[in-house]
């Protein structure tokens, strides 16, 4: 076939264009033929294709996310806001933080192990991209049901992916979630975050400035992996009956991405680059039109001058590939043979491809043949928008009507100790070990607290101890009552998990997963969650720095619970002084925050298969005033945790295996409401005796409700007058399910 | 007190090694796998990680750099040497120390904080220790399993060449609990679990693996 | 055009805890055949224009037992294919 270039395009208007089969809508090609004033070649088809996609584009998310632009707080520590490649926010001393969460659903549900493997690659990129050491990892996973089939297929997968990457390029992987849920079965979510540390002064942007300057492409060689990726496989649900996606899955090589990483941060050292964007989703396609529509110009790209691992690649495919571990550099001419003398070093192929123009458009030659000749922001930002339509779903009355207050309850010792023991092993609660010990923690020797600490900890300053404290929650149950409360609440659980560590809470990122936005009570869970997090944002003082959508996440006509993943970054400036989860000693044990009867959505139901009525009460200005007191207090609390999915219960628990001690404490009230209710605004603290009366005095003065529960110590959980339970006996329960489940 | 710390490419916790030594008191010295200038160092450290992404298999290139050229004739003539992890393999197929490391037995990649018993307090690396004395130092490692045959094996026990044992359960399958061992004359050591990791309670397991690094730096100054 | 092929297994008597796992699983997806053992190793399919002289499979042989595998733990075979 001969190669179809601009000017065979403009004067072969009338040939059928496989618009279709590479994910386009009739009216969007109809448009890209609009805005080139001809048919565009095969080539930049391909570009429009991927660059438009949903992943891409957030066409069917955009005109929500505004929010987070129209109602932005107000907040000096804010240094690059949305739409860079991650957000970066200042810390103090001189430092930089930059985070982002991001997903790579569905290729993991695919090929689990390299599509977990390449979504931690493609994250810890977006944030080396920014001008960072990254720093570490967290990964908010759900599966399916545990006991699934294709959960016992995907898991394991999809843990020794991202163990398997994220261990090899040298970066810690401390924290995230596992999730077990019927909703996920089909459509697993694994979202990946990563956080890096920089100074003010190394911030990177993603712009091509500057006539003359040179464009670089280095790093891995370009290959056939992922071709059409965004396109075919994050805009479009599964179908039952399509073929199977393989072929356009990406395949990591994480000792690659390690090497780049070092190379890459030597070439900041020596300021050599104006500019630089990494390749993700849409590769070529997307890098190019970015950087040459945030620049001044436009841009000039020779595309044979690619490195190929396979030379049979087309030029369309070679626009659409996604193979890992690349990166796209502006250098200016006086600096282009430093910058491939340090890739030289390092054994990275690197690349001269093109230039930036002083012209306005995007121009990509084939051999000397022009077969792109576009404006820039139309491929990249001005894609098309779409206001879908969006109705709350007639079952979302009956559904909060349908409380769970009619479901039977424990009572007596035996009954309520079985509850204790049903919840501590189930999934979702039990010991999450056999995952968590395949992931390196320690490397880069910064680490002061991984997973199970409700935040993950890092030192930024081995002087000073300059550190931050991150976290990522969502309850996709709650969020499927109320996704609007859901979502608030998933903001204020992500945002007191950093409280209690004694941290500063200072920005948000999100990554919002969601069935189809062609289903109107869809696009409505997804309109409340975004105004739901623009709000809270707005009450609590903290930007949404940037984040991710991901939409499409069903099969057929079920769509996965609305889930929001929330992550909050915050500031510690002594991590001498975090407080840990765990203690030493005799301690007493008090619960800050009310407890209301708020079982609807919650852990307890959960396993007993009922999901209706309404999620527990949010109040964000509770949580701020919670967060104000643990920082204010920390000198005199041992330890903190904070209270979620199965309430005081769990949390007493978790806290006293942890701490590998037995406790004996009262309840005041209905034993079986106090222990499982899932109220939010509480944290349980331990204390020495001597500083009780002390702090119980601070909380009052500030209105937060406490109850002195009771003393740690012994051997067993005794809840005075209803029951006994040795810790041995609660340890085993905890730690049996999860190996049991997967240990091959 | 001068120690080189070795980078290859995919190497990990060559800063970490660093910290190491200088929370030990002594001056970390970067050494490139690339050039074969040892810089006059008193010991040298091939640290963590994957060199080569563990290509062919764990540390058999980075045997073949230029660095190791230079290491390897230095060893010999009595140069301290220590080998922790991805380094220990890189000593192994350099045939400084003998055996192998091959996959753990369980066959995931297991990242814990491990008991140890040191027990050789004679060689370079271990001097600061009492022997029998328990620590507790992360072990971070998919390929961490010692493997010889038996007649190594049985050199190893007479001379008392095994420097660190597991306890309790075996993590990887190693023969004989084995953690670490080094060389007949004692100056190369080559260790599974990671003392760098282990120098502060702040970040580490605890401070136990920094009796390692001042083993080294103590006893030359 | 010639291969020279380097099969490359671990010694007997070394554990080859992926040999076992794979061992384990086969009966567990149903197949009735039933292997003593099943090893895991790997193979190195080096082409060449024509095929390889005496001198160059020495040469070979020799790259086997330094690069290709490690002596102390593996062992290996080669053959040639034209």
């Amino acid at each position: 076939m001969a190669l179809d270039t601009v000017d065979l395009a403009a004067t072969t208007p009338e040939i059928n264009q496989p618009w279709r089969e590479l994910g386009l809508k009739e009216d969007e090609y109809q448009r890209i033929r609009e805005i080139l004033n001809r048919r565009p070649t095969s080539s930049e088809l391909a570009m429009y294709s991927v660059m438009w996609s949903e992943h891409c584009s957030y066409k069917s998310s955009k005109v929500h996310l505004r929010q987070f632009g129209e109602k932005a707080p107000k907040s000096d520590a804010l240094l690059v806001g949305i739409g860079e490649n991650a957000g970066v926010v200042d810390v103090g001393q001189g430092y930089a933080v930059t985070f982002k969460v991001e997903s790579h659903n569905h290729p993991s549900f695919i090929e689990p192990y390299q599509g977990a493997a390449t979504g931690v690659g493609g994250i810890v990129r977006d944030i080396l991209t920014m001008g960072a050491r990254p720093v570490a990892i967290l990964d908010p996973l759900r599966f399916g049901p545990a006991d699934a089939a294709d959960t016992k297929r995907v898991l394991p997968g999809v843990i020794a992916g991202i163990g398997g990457y994220g261990n090899c390029i040298g970066v810690p992987t401390v924290g995230g979630e596992v999730v077990f849920d019927k909703s996920y079965l089909g459509n697993p979510l694994v979202n990946a975050l990563c956080v890096g540390v920089m100074k003010h002064e190394d911030i990177k942007l993603a712009k091509a400035s500057g006539a003359g300057n040179l464009v670089v492409l280095f790093g891995a060689k370009t290959g056939g992996d992922g071709i059409g990726g965004v396109s075919v496989l994050a805009s479009e649900t599964f179908g039952e009956k399509k073929p199977t996606k393989r072929p356009a899955v990406q395949v990591g090589d994480p000792f690659t991405e390690k090497v780049l990483i070092e190379c890459s941060l030597e070439i900041f050292k020596a300021d050599l680059v104006v500019g630089i964007q990494d390749l993700g989703g849409a590769g070529l396609s997307c890098a190019t039109s970015e950087l040459a529509s945030a620049g001044t110009g436009g841009m000039r790209i020779e595309l044979d001058r690619v490195p190929l691992r396979d030379a049979n690649l087309s030029p369309e495919e070679i626009l659409m590939s996604e193979s890992q571990e690349r990166m796209c550099a502006i250098v200016p001419p006086s600096k282009i043979d430093e910058f491939l003398g340090i890739c030289k070093k390092w054994d990275v192929v690197a690349t001269v491809i093109g230039e930036v123009t002083s012209g306005k458009h995007l121009e990509i030659t084939w051999h000397g043949q022009l077969i792109v000749d576009v404006p820039p922001r139309t491929v990249a930002h001005d894609g098309p928008v779409y206001n879908r339509p969006y109705k709350r779903p007639e079952y979302q009355g009956p559904l909060n009507a349908a409380g769970v207050e009619h479901l039977p309850r424990p009572q007596g010792e035996q009954e309520l100790t079985d509850a204790i023991l049903q919840i501590i092993s189930s999934p979702n609660i039990a010991d999450k070990s056999w995952i968590t010990e395949q992931y390196d923690k320690y490397v880069q020797g910064n680490t002061v607290a991984a997973a199970p600490s409700d935040a993950a900890i890092i030192r930024i300053d081995e002087a000073s101890f300059l550190g931050v404290a991150v976290a990522t929650d969502c309850n996709g149950r709650f969020c499927k009552l109320d996704p609007y409360q859901g979502t608030q609440l998933a903001l204020a659980e992500a945002f007191r998990n950093v409280a209690v560590t004694g941290a500063k809470p200072l920005a948000i990122t999100n990554c919002l997963n969601f069935g189809s936005p062609e289903d109107p009570g869809v696009m409505w869970q997804f309109s409340e969650s975004v105004r739901a997090l623009a709000d809270g944002a707005l009450e609590m003082g903290l930007p949404v720095t940037g984040g991710n959508v991901s939409f499409y996440n069903q099969t057929g006509d079920v769509a996965i619970v609305p889930t929001p993943v929330i992550g909050i970054l915050g500031v510690i400036d002594d991590v001498r002084k975090a407080i840990s989860y765990k203690f030493n000693g005799e301690k007493e044990l008090i619960l800050l925050g009310e407890t209301l009867e708020e079982l609807s959505g919650g852990e307890w139901a959960d396993i007993h298969g009922h999901l209706g009525g309404l999620p527990p009460r949010v109040n964000l200005q509770r949580e701020m005033t919670l967060a104000n007191f643990m920082y204010a207090q920390r000198d005199y609390i041992a330890a903190a945790h904070d209270l979620s999915d199965g309430g005081l219960a769990v949390a007493l628990i978790e806290m006293l295996l942890q701490s590998k001690t037995g406790a004996k404490i009262s309840i005041h009230g209905d034993p079986f409401m106090h222990l499982f209710s899932e109220s939010t605004g509480r944290i349980l603290i331990a204390v020495a005796p001597e500083d009780s009366n002390y702090l119980v005095g601070k909380a009052t003065d500030v209105g937060i409700t406490t109850t002195r529960l009771g003393k740690s110590g012994g051997e067993n959980l005794e809840i005075s007058g209803v029951l006994l339970l040795s810790m041995r006996h609660i340890k085993e329960a905890h730690q049996r399910t999860i190996p049991a489940l997967f240990n091959a | 007190m001068r120690v080189g710390v070795v980078t290859f490419p995919g190497t990990l916790d060559d800063h970490d090694a660093a910290r190491a030594v200088r929370y030990a008191g002594g001056e970390p010295v970067a050494l490139w796998h690339g050039e074969s200038d040892l810089k006059g160092v008193a010991g040298v450290i091939l640290p963590g990680g994957f060199s080569y992404g563990d290509y062919l298999r764990c540390g058999a290139i980075a045997r073949f750099s230029p660095i190791m050229s230079a290491i390897i004739p230095a060893a010999e003539n009595g140069l301290p040497v220590l080998g922790i992890c991805n380094g220990f393999q890189v000593l192994c197929e350099s045939h400084l120390l003998p055996g192998a490391l091959t996959r753990n037995v369980g066959l995931h990649f297991l990242c814990r904080d491990q008991e140890i018993e040191i027990v050789n307090v004679e060689s370079s690396w271990t001097g600061d220790f009492t022997s029998g004395e328990r620590i507790i130092i992360p072990l971070k490692n998919g390929e961490g399993s010692y493997q010889c045959d038996d007649k190594t094996l049985e050199e190893l026990e007479e001379n008392n060449q095994v420097i660190a044992r597991y306890v309790g359960v075996n993590p990887n399958g190693s023969r004989n609990a084995i953690a670490g061992i080094t060389n007949k004359r004692g100056n190369v050591v080559g260790i599974m679990p990671h003392p760098e990791h282990a120098i502060d309670s702040l970040t580490g397991a605890s401070a136990d693996g920094l009796a390692f690094f001042t083993s080294l730096v103590k006893a030359r100054v | 055009m010639a291969r020279v092929i380097v099969d490359v297994v671990l010694k007997d008597e070394i554990l080859d805890p992926q040999g076992d796992a794979i061992s384990r699983a086969l009966p567990r997806m149903g197949f009735t055949f039933a292997p003593t053992s099943v090893r895991q190793g790997k193979s190195f399919i080096i082409s060449l224009d024509r095929a390889p002289s005496a001198a160059e499979l020495k040469e070979i042989e020799n790259a086997a037992s330094t690069l290709l595998s490690n002596p102390v733990i593996e062992t290996f075979t080669i053959r040639v294919e034209n």
